[in-house]
C-alpha cells in the first residue's frame, strides 16, 4: 500500500519533471524556429560556467541555445513580482494558477508508452491514471484552463486584458464543439471505448489519420484554437490587444501563464498522437517485451509529439493571425457543419461495415 | 475621370478552404529554415568597411614617420560644427624638419560634435587628416571623447604617400634651389 503510493508519487514527479522540461525546451524550439524562418541564428549566447567552457561541446551547446530555458526560468523567478493597484487582488493571483493547474492535470490520463510483460505477454499502458473515460477527462479539464484566461482578463481591470478574456471565452466555446465532434468517429471506430490505451492498441496496423483524415484535420484546427496558438491567438494578439489577457502580469505569474500555454500545446500534441498517429506504436513493428520495449515506446511517442509540436511552431511563423470575425465564421459556419457531416458519415459507414461482417 | 472597375473573381472552393495556400506558405518557411542565417553577430563579427567610408577623422603620418599636419588650420575653419581646435606651434630651428616651419602643438577633435562630413579631409592641403574605418566611439565622459593629438595619431597610423613633398623641397634646397 505504502510502496504503491510511493511509486505513484515518484512516477508523478518524473512525468511532471519531464513535461516541465519539455515546456521549457518547447519555448526554446519556438524561438529557434522563429529565428530560422526569419534568417536569424536565434538564442546562442547563454552559457553555464563549467559546462559551457568545454572546448567543442560547450560552444556547440551554447550556439544551440541549450542553456537558454534555464536563464529564462531564472529570470521569471527573480524579477520583481508586481501587483498593480487597480486589480482585483484575489482573482488576479488566482488566475495564473487556474491556467496552469488544468494544463498539468490533463497529463495524468495521457498514456505515453506501453510495457509488455515478458512472461504473460499482457500489455499495459504507461500512464499515471488509466481511466476508462480518459478522453472525457482531458476534454473536461483542459477546457477548465480557459477560466484562468478569463479570470486574468477580468481581474486585471483594464480594457485590453478584458477584451482578450472575452475573446478567449468566445473562441473556446466555438471550437470546443468541433473538437468534441471530430473525435467521436475515432472512438466509434475503435468500438466505443473512451479509454485512450485501447485506441492506441487498435492502431498498431493502420493509423487513424489514414482512415479518418477529415477528423484529424478538424481536430488539429480545433486544438490550434483551444491552445490559443497562432493563427488563432485572439486572446493575446499583440498587435491589437498589447498582450491580451496577460498584459498586466509580470515575472512569475506571467511565467505560469506562459508555461501553462506550452504545456497545453504539448498535451494537445500528445492527444493528437494518441488519437491519430498511433501513439507509441509503429506500423508492422512489434516492440520487444520488457523494460527495453517500454523505454523504446516512450521514445517513439516523444518523437511523434516533437513532430507535432514542431508543426505547431512552423504554422505559427508561417500564417498571419485571423481576424476575430473570421475565427468565429470558421468555427461556426465551416468547422461545425463539417464535423457534424463527418460524424454522420462515419457513423453510417461503421454501421454498414458492422452489418457486412 | 475614367475609372476602371477591377474585376474580383470569387474564390474557388480550394481557395476558400485556405489549405493549398497554407501548404505553399509552409513550403516557403521550411525552405527558409534551411538557409544560413543572414545575421552579422556584431561584436564578434565586423562588417566589411567599403573604401571611401567616412568614419572617425584621424591624423596620419607619412611613411617616414613625419607628422604631416602643418597646422594651417584650414580644417578648423571649414569644420561646420567647429569640432576641431588646433594650437599651432613652430618647429624648433634645430629639428630635422625645421623647413616645414609649423606643426600643431595640440590638435583636438571633439567626437561629440563631429558630424563625419569629411570636409576636413577634403580641405587639407597636406593630406594629413583622413576619415578612416573606425565607426564605433565610446567613452564614459565628455572629456574622454575630445580626442587629443596623440590619440588621433594612434588611430590614424600611417598611410602610403606618393608625394613626399617636404623631402623634395629639402632636397631641392640643398641642391641650391630654395624656391622649389
Ligand atoms: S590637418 Fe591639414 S588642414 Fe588641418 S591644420 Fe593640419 S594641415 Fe591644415
Ligand atoms: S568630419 Fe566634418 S565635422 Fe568632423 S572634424 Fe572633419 S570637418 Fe569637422
Amino acid at each position: 500500500m505504502v510502496t504503491d503510493s510511493l511509486e505513484l508519487v515518484i512516477k508523478a514527479f518524473l512525468v511532471i519533471g519531464a513535461v516541465m522540461t519539455m515546456a521549457g525546451y518547447a519555448v526554446l524550439l519556438e524561438r529557434k524556429v522563429a529565428a530560422r524562418v526569419q534568417g536569424r541564428p536565434g538564442p546562442n549566447r547563454t552559457q553555464i560556467p563549467i559546462l559551457g567552457s568545454i572546448p567543442v561541446i560547450g560552444t556547440f551547446l551554447t550556439r544551440l541555445g541549450v542553456f537558454q530555458p534555464a536563464a529564462d526560468g531564472l529570470k521569471f523567478l527573480f524579477k520583481e513580482d508586481p501587483l498593480p493597484g487597480h486589480v482585483n487582488k484575489f482573482y488576479y493571483v488566482l488566475a495564473p494558477m487556474a491556467a496552469f493547474i488544468p494544463a498539468m492535470l490533463t497529463m495524468t490520463v495521457l498514456p505515453f508508452g506501453a510495457i509488455t510483460d515478458p512472461v504473460t505477454g499482457a500489455t499495459s499502458p504507461l500512464v499515471l491514471a488509466d481511466l476508462d473515460i480518459g478522453i472525457l477527462f482531458i476534454l473536461a479539464v483542459s477546457s477548465l484552463g480557459i477560466y484562468g484566461i478569463i479570470l486574468g482578463g477580468w481581474a486585471s481591470n483594464s480594457k485590453y486584458p478584458f477584451l482578450g478574456g472575452v475573446r478567449a471565452s468566445a473562441q473556446m466555446i466555438s471550437y470546443e464543439i468541433a473538437l468534441g465532434l471530430s473525435i467521436l468517429p475515432v472512438f466509434l471506430w475503435f468500438g466505443g471505448s473512451l479509454n485512450l490505451f485501447n485506441v492506441v492498441q487498435g492502431q498498431s496496423q493502420v493509423w487513424t489519420i489514414l482512415v479518418q483524415p477529415v477528423s484529424a484535420l478538424i481536430f488539429l484546427i480545433a486544438i490550434f484554437a483551444e491552445t490559443n496558438r497562432l493563427p488563432f491567438d485572439m486572446p493575446e494578439s499583440e498587435t491589437d490587444l498589447v498582450a491580451g489577457y496577460n498584459t498586466e502580469y509580470g515575472a512569475f505569474k506571467f511565467g505560469l501563464f506562459f508555461v501553462g500555454e506550452y504545456t497545453h500545446i504539448i498535451i494537445g500534441s500528445g492527444v493528437f498522437v494518441v488519437l491519430f498517429l498511433g501513439g507509441w506504436t509503429l506500423p508492422f513493428i512489434t516492440l520487444p517485451a520488457g523494460l527495453f520495449g517500454a523505454v523504446l515506446s516512450v521514445l517513439i511517442f516523444l518523437a511523434k509529439v516533437f513532430v507535432i509540436v514542431f508543426f505547431f511552431m512552423w504554422i505559427r511563423w508561417t500564417l498571419p493571425r485571423f481576424r476575430y470575425d473570421q475565427v468565429m465564421n470558421l468555427g461556426w459556419n465551416k468547422l461545425l457543419p463539417l464535423a457534424l457531416a463527418n460524424l454522420v458519415f462515419y457513423a453510417i459507414a461503421i454501421a454498414v461495415i458492422e452489418q457486412l461482417n | 475621370m475614367a475609372t476602371k472597375v477591377v474585376e474580383r473573381k470569387p474564390l474557388s472552393l480550394a481557395e476558400r478552404t485556405f489549405l493549398p495556400q497554407i501548404v505553399s506558405g509552409l513550403r516557403v518557411t521550411m525552405k527558409n529554415m534551411f538557409k544560413a542565417p543572414v545575421t552579422l553577430e556584431y561584436p564578434d563579427e565586423r562588417p566589411d568597411i567599403p573604401p571611401g567610408y567616412r568614419g572617425v577623422p584621424t591624423l596620419v603620418k607619412d611613411p617616414n614617420g613625419r607628422e604631416k599636419c602643418v597646422s594651417c588650420q584650414l580644417c578648423e575653419f571649414v569644420c561646420p560644427p567647429k569640432a576641431i581646435r588646433i594650437t599651432p606651434a613652430e618647429i624648433p630651428e634645430d629639428a630635422e624638419t625645421a623647413h616645414v616651419e609649423k606643426a600643431p602643438e595640440e590638435f583636438e577633435i571633439n567626437m561629440l560634435r563631429c558630424i563625419y562630413c569629411g570636409l576636413c579631409q577634403e580641405v587639407c592641403p597636406e593630406e594629413a587628416i583622413f576619415l578612416q574605418d573606425i565607426f564605433s566611439v565610446t567613452g564614459t565622459s565628455r572629456e574622454e571623447l575630445v580626442f587629443k593629438k596623440d590619440k588621433l595619431y594612434a588611430l590614424g597610423g600611417t598611410l602610403p604617400d606618393s608625394h613626399f613633398k617636404w623631402d623634395k623641397k629639402k632636397a631641392d634646397e640643398l641642391a641650391g634651389n630654395p624656391h622649389h
